[in-house]
């Protein structure tokens, strides 16, 4: 140990045993080591999504529908329209739902009874994909009398709301309570100040929630096996059964054809890079700080 | 306390040309905030709602298989939809499976990520790796299935296998005194229960990480503090203050993990085999519940069929619920008291 000026030095350079200087090095690394193992497959994954991928991204890919098989060529464009198609019924039926029964919960809900809806949605929340499947069939593609889009979306709207509703709760109360005051006191009533000045205030906040949630649903797969259905063709009519991206790289992935092999590489590649972007947006705007307005 | 308090209504309205008039005019209506609070509160209970039509769809869809085999339906082995006898032991045991697998992998892996980034490693590099830990959870089921097929896999297959067969083959001897199969043994075929635990541990990893990481940041700074002032290494410190601590909620990361490792589909059903047997090897193919679902639902002919398959959903989700709530108590339990939002 080098000398230090300190008075107490023998004191705080008291000599420490070997093993337990072995030990705590010994930890170090094996932490070390599990960031390097958890990190090299994700790394894999991206390596492989672009390696594979890239090369079979093309015009044709983004603007064909699939080919029959044996037939070189084709891509996913109605996968991809299908999976936005999707996405916008669950959006336009999930986002409002959520950020509704978020203001509920920070504005009204400081009871017993907003706990009770806490709970319920974080149970939601847990819900295996697969089983919103079996719901959201069971409510609309039975009722409809066929598989449709609009089941699709319903049963991604299920899965995008309490993620909503949970971050607009949290995004809301970090509101602090003398803007709402300060609304009163002007003499707004509690809906326009809760609408035009707390909603307001926390909307990156709100959006970041909305976008995590976009993004835990745009690749979902198993919700969308019996409601979405997928199809080889265009489709957008909402009670139609529609292709979605995900769906279209299972079906290829577990094909015995190399040509559909590559192309469930593509559709990967495209369906991740959606999904980063997603994901680095929420990053940014999270990281600029929730409550620009507020201070 | 955030939450508006209901505020009286001014007396004297002072002056009332000074005061911008849309927000006087838009804002003094009563009816209009009744409305809203109707509104917020309809969407609450849609909430509500949506839990309580899951529970009435899965209970009232599987009301014919539990009128045909009972209780039984989840210790009986055969499935054999030619023949409408259908029972969900193979799946309930490879979901088990295949869960055991995956937490035996990430649990350790996951709590050294955590300790790694919240003790150990410079600030500079926290919040990178934080974000890159976070990336693995936000890559959809398929893309891991699609990876797992084509490179996971043949790798097993051609080097993970064989190696296992060759340095823990001696667990068959044991094995078989017991009158099982080895849990090495067996032809490598590369899909199979292995290669499902496997790829459900790289999916677990950012779930428990993120959750012990949110535990340990709750525990107190002072504990760090204290038990380095007592001389300790940093590793001590880490076991002895902050481990020790935060071993609830490490737990509750553990099960919330568990509850992700048991409902995933797509990855699983890719790589697992899907053959509804039970085999002790791990090399040898299986079946989850989901995965069941996932492969059969549509094209599930016959009601008792359905119906069988819909009773697998809710035993599924039931088990997932009660894992899920388990998890979120043990959390609470130690953050509870602080600001924990190292999430979002």
């Amino acid at each position: 140990m080098p000398e230090t000026a300190s008075a107490n030095s023998e004191v705080a350079t008291a000599p420490i045993s070997l093993w337990r200087r072995g030990s705590d090095l010994l930890a170090t690394a094996a932490a070390a080591a599990a960031v390097v193992l958890v990190l090299l497959p994700l790394g894999a994954v991206f390596g492989y999504l672009v390696y594979k991928g890239i090369g079979s991204i093309n015009w044709a890919f983004l603007t064909q529908t699939p080919k029959p098989v044996g037939e070189a060529g084709g891509g996913m464009a109605n996968a991809i329209a299908g999976s936005a198609f999707i996405l916008l019924i669950a959006s336009v039926i999930g986002v409002p739902i959520g950020i509704g029964a978020g203001i509920y919960l920070a504005e009204y809900g400081r009871n017993q009874f907003g706990n009770v809806i806490r709970f319920t949605a974080d149970v939601l929340n847990g819900v295996p994909s697969i089983v919103v499947g079996i719901v959201a069939y069971a409510i609309v593609v039975l009722t409809q009398g066929h598989f449709s889009a609009l089941a699709g979306g319903v049963a991604l709207a299920i899965m995008m709301i309490p993620t909503i509703t949970r971050t607009t709760e949290e995004m809301l109360l970090l509101v602090p309570n003398a803007v709402r005051e300060a609304a009163y006191g002007l003499g707004v009533s509690r809906w326009r100040t809760t609408l035009s000045i707390t909603l307001r205030t926390a909307t990156s906040g709100v959006i970041t929630g909305v976008m995590l949630a976009f993004a835990r649903v745009a690749g979902e797969t198993a919700p969308l096996l019996f409601t979405a259905f997928g199809n080889q063709y265009w489709n957008w009519k909402i009670n139609q059964p529609t292709a979605a991206l995900s769906l279209q790289i299972f079906s290829y992935a577990i094909s015995p054809f190399d040509e559909w092999h590559r192309q469930a590489w593509a559709g990967a590649l495209i369906l991740i890079v959606l999904i980063v972007a997603a994901v680095s947006a929420v990053r940014i705007v999270a990281g600029r700080g929730m409550l620009k307005g507020a201070n | 306390m955030p939450g508006p308090q209901p505020i009286a209504k001014p007396q004297v309205v002072p002056n009332s040309e000074t005061i911008p008039e849309p927000l006087l005019t838009a804002g003094s209506s009563r009816v209009a905030d009744g409305i809203f609070h109707f509104a917020m509160l309809a969407c609450g209970l849609c909430v509500l709602a949506l839990v309580g039509l899951i529970v009435y769809e899965l209970i009232s869809g599987s009301r014919l298989s539990w009128h045909a085999f009972g209780l039984k339906f989840f210790f009986r082995s055969e499935w054999d939809p030619v023949n409408e006898q259908f029972g969900a032991l193979p799946f309930v045991y490879g979901t088990l499976l295949s869960s055991f697998l995956a937490l035996l992998i990430a649990v350790p892996l996951a709590i050294g990520v955590a300790v790694f980034i919240t003790e150990m490693c410079p600030r500079w590099l926290k919040g990178p790796l934080a974000f890159t830990t976070e990336l693995l959870a936000a890559i959809p089921s398929v893309i891991y299935g699609l990876w797992a097929i084509f490179v996971l896999v043949p790798l097993l297959r051609q080097y993970g296998e064989p190696f296992c067969a060759r340095y823990f083959g001696w667990t068959s001897g044991i094995a078989h005194r017991f009158g099982f199969q080895g849990p090495f043994e067996g032809p490598p075929y590369g899909i199979g229960m292995l290669a499902a635990g496997i790829i459900l541990a790289i999916m677990v990893v950012p779930i428990v990480s993120s959750i012990t990481r949110e535990v340990m940041t709750a525990v107190p700074q002072q504990q760090r503090e204290a038990v380095l002032a007592l001389g300790a290494t940093r590793w001590e410190m880490i076991r002895t203050g902050v481990l020790r601590n935060a071993r609830a909620g490490i737990l509750g990361g553990v099960i919330l993990g568990l509850g992700r490792a048991l409902g995933e589909t797509m990855a699983v059903t890719m790589v697992i085999g899907n053959r509804p047997e039970i085999a002790a090897s791990l090399f040898a193919p299986g079946y989850t519940m989901a995965s069941v679902i996932a492969n059969e639902f549509s094209e599930a002919t016959g009601n008792i069929y359905l119906s069988a398959l819909i009773e697998i959903g809710l035993a599924l989700f039931i088990v997932t619920i009660i894992v899920n709530i388990l998890a979120q108590f043990l959390v609470w339990t130690v953050t509870r008291g602080t600001v924990a939002r190292s999430h979002a």
